[in-house]
């Protein structure tokens, strides 16, 4: 844990080595790095690289596409689970909630005639998704622990049942032609189908971008601080100043918000949403890419995300074993890796390398253990 | 990036860190630089540091009227009377010793004055306004913060981190600041870093900022959990047995923090059980037994009074 460690180079964990190198790095040369990894990511429905595809079992662009849907959920949970220690099981009830808005905003089949496009449906999903965020938030969030996670159950179950049985929400019937953004080719031809997985993942791969310099602006102040501080222990925080109902309510609502865009967008690409698909075992799911990856750690959750849609998609055979699969995974990994594949690392200082520099003298001497990286403003990790 | 000082402060200088403390950072860093200077250097390095973690806190009102005051605290869970009317005032700018035996109710006192328990009746006032109805962090606004018994830091977050919530009680930065990282934001978090670095120096673990709480030895982790109580700005510091664990040693070193801490205008109330340090660090010392206040004085006096020797101190060497 001290300085010594890393400059002997014992035993350093290859993730410990990796954010020290990462560390260690200038801003220009982050960016270095980042660029073209950012362009390799954006490529990769192009390229379909021979072994990395999933075909011809699954189009491999819509693979992509829900894996960063799922990505961007787990961005969004992990803000609730990862930070602020809120254990919600019941988070695919935002991603209903984001998903119906914007159905019942635009489709024709609903009981508003208002049809808007889907570009104006996405920040009132997102507003109502928050909203309710709060709703949901302000009686519960005075429960602690697995209060707190049962109640959440009850409120994804709650969502699911409502959309199955109110008649405005037509139950299994659902909502058609949800519309996608209205981009045309020259030749006139819609961009954004649900049969092209390609726009949609190059648009989740930018909202996601967005999303994470957002959040790491969040991560990098007072909320964030508030946040951890939260999860480490509550009762100190408070002792400390920290008003926990109010940052856990905040904590709610925006990861409520982007479990909505995360809706809205779903909603847009397969272009019909029923009462199907929003049950707890998804919201078990999208846990388990949170769990998975490193609660706490935003680049670990999108690795979660992705481990989590693209095995069952290359491999097929064990498609129909998958949540065994996931089950016994996660067990191993909680006996030997509890923290995830990649494990909790916040930045919580927006002047912590200077700081840290000062005390040390040299960025890269800092130890793995402490908590100076990259940490420029809203660079997304 | 558009840093904003804030425009009550005078004494803070334009670079973070480094200018704060009045030195320029030479090679290999603040330990290097700690250990390469002469005492006078060192004594006047330590006075702008205390000064750097002074700043900002209002020590209006001369020393010695009354700070805190106590009347007729009573704390009953179900049947059991922990607090019986318990009455006792903390007059500005003194050290006041809390002490009695195991189960006398002294951090149950400690409790109901930092609202994690609502008293059962009477009242606690911070300068004659009424806590009663308070939340807890707003009790810590309004200037009382504490520390653990059993040590209860963030564990995950560095030290420099930790001591940054307790700064952030000052702090009214909220998500939409956050987000779009307005002015109020960097100003706040420039301020933020420099005082919470220069009160890790001042209780002496500086040369630790950047590890996490969790993995720092048994003493800085009491000493953490002070600077980040200090970070509040507090009128009234409140220690729950600070010296628990402790060797003589260390000990003796937390008596003159204590002291220091003093010295830069906090009034400090101690729960404590080890008699060398109270005895050694306090001005009065107040007395509980069985949620009974017995005894209320100077140490001197309390050392000698019955009351006291006969519920807590035993029979002192050579009276028999």
């Amino acid at each position: 844990m001290s300085t010594a460690t890393a400059a002997e180079g014992v035993t350093v964990p290859f993730g410990a080595r990796l954010r020290n190198w990462w560390g260690s790095l200038d801003r220009w040369q982050q960016w270095g790095v980042l660029i073209p990894l950012v362009a390799l990511i954006y490529l990769l429905p192009v390229l379909n690289p021979p072994l990395l595809t999933t075909e011809p079992g699954t189009d491999f662009q819509i693979t992509l596409f829900n894996a960063a849907r799922i990505a961007l959920i787990a961005i969004g949970l992990n803000i609730v689970v990862g930070q602020a220690g809120l254990l919600d099981l019941g988070y695919v009830g935002f991603f209903a909630v984001g998903a119906y808005t914007t159905a019942v905003l635009s489709s024709p089949d609903s009981f508003l005639t208002t049809q808007y496009p889907w570009l104006v449906c996405v920040p009132i999903a997102m507003f109502v998704t928050a909203v309710s965020g709060l709703v949901i938030g302000a009686p519960t969030l005075r429960l602690r622990g697995d209060y707190l996670a049962i109640v959440t159950l009850g409120f994804g179950e709650i969502v699911r049942l409502l959309a199955d049985n109110l008649d405005p929400l037509r139950g299994q019937r659902g909502f058609a032609d949800v519309p996608g953004p209205e981009v045309t080719r020259a030749d006139g031809s819609a961009v954004f189908t649900s049969s092209d997985g390609t726009p949609w993942y190059w648009l989740t791969v930018t909202v996601i971008i967005i999303v994470l310099m957002l959040v790491g602006n969040l991560e990098r102040s007072r909320v964030g601080r508030a946040w951890v501080a939260i999860r480490e222990d509550e009762d100190a925080a408070e002792a400390m100043g920290v008003p926990t109902f109010r940052f856990k309510l905040w904590a709610f609502a925006m990861g409520a918000a982007v479990g909505g865009l995360s809706g809205s967008i779903y909603a847009g690409q397969v272009g019909y949403i029923n009462s199907q698909g929003f049950d707890v075992i998804t919201s078990i799911l999208f846990l388990a890419a949170v769990v998975l990856g490193g609660s706490g750690n935003k680049v670990g959750v999108i690795l979660g995300a992705f481990l989590i849609v693209y095995i069952p998609d290359r491999f097929q055979v064990i498609a129909q074993y998958r949540f065994l699969i996931f089950g016994i995974a996660i067990m191993v990994l909680m006996v030997f890796r509890p923290q995830g594949l990649l494990g909790a690392r916040q930045r919580l200082l927006t002047y912590g390398r200077q700081a840290y520099q000062r005390l040390i003298g040299k960025g890269e001497q800092i130890s793995s253990e402490s908590a100076l990286q990259k940490h420029g403003n809203g660079v997304a990790q | 990036m558009n840093p904003q000082e804030p425009p009550t402060d005078e004494m803070r200088p334009q670079d973070p860190v480094t200018e704060q403390l009045g030195v320029v950072p030479p090679e290999g860093g603040l330990v290097a630089e700690l250990e390469r200077m002469s005492p006078e250097e060192r004594a006047k390095h330590e006075a702008q540091v205390a000064a750097a973690a002074a700043t900002d806190r209002e020590i209006t009102v001369g020393v010695g009227d009354t700070l805190l005051e106590l009347r007729d605290l009573t704390m009953r869970f179900g049947g059991l009377v922990a607090l019986d009317s318990v009455s006792f005032s903390i007059r500005r700018g003194e050290i006041l010793g809390l002490i009695g035996p195991n189960g006398a109710g002294k951090t149950t006192c400690f409790n109901a004055m930092t609202g994690v328990y609502r008293p059962s009746s009477g009242d606690v006032l911070l300068e004659g306004q009424s806590l009663g109805k308070r939340k807890r962090f707003d009790i810590t606004r309004a200037g009382i913060a504490r520390t653990f018994q059993n040590i209860r830091l963030f564990g995950e977050m560095t030290a420099l981190e930790n001591v940054m919530v307790g700064t952030d009680a000052r702090h009214r930065t909220s998500v939409p600041g956050a987000v779009l990282r307005l002015p109020r934001h960097y100003a706040e978090e420039r301020a933020g870093t420099d005082k919470a670095m220069a009160l890790l120096e001042f209780v002496g673990i500086a040369d630790r900022a950047a590890d996490k709480a969790r993995n720092l030895p048994y003493g800085y982790q009491r000493r953490l959990e002070i600077a980040r109580a200090l970070a509040t700005e507090p009128k009234l510091l409140c220690l729950d047995e600070p010296a628990a664990g402790f060797n003589p040693a260390e000990k003796d070193d937390l008596v003159a923090l204590i002291r220091k801490i003093r010295e830069d205008g906090y009034t400090v109330l101690v729960i404590e059980h080890d008699m060398r340090v109270v005895m050694g660090v306090t001005d009065r010392i107040v007395v509980l037994e069985f949620g009974r206040k017995i005894a209320d004085g100077k140490p001197e006096a309390i050392r000698e009074d019955p009351a006291v020797v006969a519920a807590y101190l035993g029979v002192p060497d050579g009276s028999a």
